[in-house]
């Protein structure tokens, strides 16, 4: 049994696997298949300061190998995120990441005062949504409002922040090198690329949105080189994700530089997917005689 | 409720009519404890996404369900090729089914591959029920011997007079309702039958219940992606087809 634990600004995880933002709800629905208390940390549903419905339906298309979504932030707001999810999910023994979602710099900010004074472990701030028209993923392709947001939220809160990233931007790494200086704790990725899929009998776009935010595995290749640019362009540690559907996914992931992995849409067709992750992720460093995990962080020897 | 994830041997497989086949799977789990209405998710080999398919029968004796399910596209072409003896990979029972209530009587109205999950309610109804159901043509016509069987009248529609009644199943429901009305209308089909129906309902002050399609993502309220606009405390509120439906009240829903 390898030491399977990590740690990221501080906080330690039982292992490094992570279910994403957006796939897991509050955790409520996958406790029906395995205790929670199995994975590493959860990042929950995207918050925002009110309730919100989201997108019209249909919000989902599938693609090879991979899904679009536009749920748009679908979620009951924070106040009722702190009372009613934050207490159940605090008491499931494993790290809980609130990822929170604004429309302005201050919403952001004020949302992160909210949390403050909650015991949440940490903060992902979602500045990639590609579903929403104003806010999300408009703070996240620019290095100048990407740090905007990041130092309003550091200066909201003392608890960890760790910025999620867009891969919708011409150079991830000069975001993430943004937010590092503003005082971010980490940086997960990637979002979702923004896709689209037109139903060729009615000529409409599938998505009632148009356009949504490709995940699963065809997405994993764009994820891992992102994963592995941005962990040579930063010292904060790097939360990766994107497409990770199999153990062996999850190992790439790592030696590409992400000292924390994230798995989302691979839990769709099998719920069992991250408890899987972690499970094969332990045998393959029980049979290389690697002690901890944490020495395959960023171990690709790249040509 | 609890659903559960596995793989379980399809025990008969048949095909009902041109790209329309019905699976019994043995799962006595999942039969104890599932209800009409409710569905499963099939997982298709190679495909990223569960296909949802509803619960056509629900054997608690003899610990099976029924899945009759339509070839929509490649996913489902894929699960067709399952046969006798295979296992099939299904998360079950999921979502809410039809409430029973105190209604002694019923009308079901079932509009095509909308048909199946309308199979319990008349085993349960029996002769309480009338069983309206409509197809394109004769060539699509499935489930007429189960309703039969379940001792419910029944009433076959076909769009172009090819076998039955020639019309839209909301000219007979008008026409049975007309004779007995019932306690309840249970329906699903396509969206302008849901909706023909549930005006219908609402002329004649019957409560009805509807159950509906919506693309899936996870299948268990999870992911969100399912939107179906209702009204909740007073509020316009997207409730999930996965968990909070399939089956609606329709004096909930927004059309």
């Amino acid at each position: 049994m390898a030491d399977m634990r990590v740690n990221i600004a501080g906080v330690e995880f039982k292992n490094p696997v992570i279910t994403a933002s957006g796939t897991f709800g509050y955790g409520r629905e996958y406790e029906h298949f395995f205790p929670l208390s199995k994975l590493g940390g959860i990042s929950t549903k995207g918050t925002t300061a009110e309730k919100r419905n989201g997108n019209l339906a249909p919000r989902i298309a599938e693609t090879p190998s991979g899904i679009l979504n536009s749920v748009g932030l679908q979620n009951p707001g924070i106040d009722k995120f702190i009372k009613v999810e934050l207490p159940n999910l605090k008491s499931k023994d494993t790290v809980i990441i609130a990822n929170i979602a604004g429309f302005s710099i201050e919403e952001y900010a004020k949302i992160c005062e909210k949390l403050d004074g909650t015991n949440v472990d940490m903060i992902e701030i979602n500045i990639s949504c590609p579903n929403v028209k104003h806010g999300g993923a408009a703070f996240g392709t620019s290095c100048q409002s990407a740090a905007e947001v990041t130092k309003a939220v550091r200066a909201s809160t003392k608890k960890p922040i760790i910025i999620k990233l867009s891969p919708n931007v011409t150079d991830i790494t000069e975001i993430a090198r943004a937010v590092e200086a503003e005082g971010a704790d980490a940086v997960s990725l990637i979002n979702t690329l923004l896709g689209m899929r037109i139903d060729i009998n009615s000529r409409r776009p599938i998505l009632k949105n148009n356009v949504g935010g490709l995940s699963g595995a065809a997405v994993f290749p764009v994820a891992l080189r992102m994963v592995w640019q941005t962990a040579n362009a930063v010292k904060i540690p790097v939360i990766g994700m994107g497409g990770i559907s199999t153990w062996e996914d999850g190992i790439e992931m790592m030696l590409a530089g992400a000292s924390a992995i994230q798995v989302g849409a691979a839990l769709f067709k099998n719920p069992f997917a991250a408890v899987e992750i972690i499970d094969g992720m332990n045998d393959y460093l029980d049979r290389k005689g690697i002690k901890s995990v944490n020495e395959i962080v960023k171990k690709v020897q790249p040509w | 409720m609890k659903y559960m994830q596995g793989k379980y041997p399809i025990i008969a497989s048949t095909t009902l009519a041109r790209e329309i086949y019905d699976f019994t799977v043995c799962c006595p789990k999942i039969a104890r404890a599932a209800e009409p209405g409710q569905f499963v998710t099939i997982a298709a080999d190679g495909f990223p996404l569960r296909r949802p398919v509803s619960l056509c029968g629900i054997d608690k004796e003899n610990g099976t369900i029924r899945l009759v399910f339509e070839v929509r596209g490649k996913g489902t072409k894929e699960i067709s090729r399952l046969r006798e003896g295979d296992m099939i990979d299904i998360i079950a029972p999921l979502g809410r089914g039809f409430r029973l209530k105190d209604y002694k009587t019923a009308i079901l109205v079932g509009g095509g591959i909308g048909t199946p999950p309308m199979v319990p309610l008349a085993k349960i109804y029996g002769e309480n029920c009338v069983a309206i159901s409509g197809f394109r043509s004769a060539a699509n016509v499935i489930l007429q011997e189960d309703f039969k069987a379940s001792g419910a009248k029944t009433v076959l529609c076909t769009d172009d007079g090819t076998m039955g009644r020639k019309g839209f199943v909301t000219a007979a429901l008008r026409e049975e309702i007309e004779i007995k009305k019932p306690d309840v209308i249970f329906a699903c089909g396509p969206s302008p039958m849901i909706k023909g129906v549930v005006d219908i309902a609402n002329e004649y002050g019957i409560p009805s219940q509807i159950s509906l399609e919506e693309r899936m993502g996870c299948g268990i309220g999870a992911c969100l992606v399912c939107a179906c606009r209702t009204v909740r405390n007073g509020e316009e509120f997207y409730a999930h087809v996965c968990q909070d439906g399939p089956v609606f009240e329709s004096k909930d829903v927004i059309f």
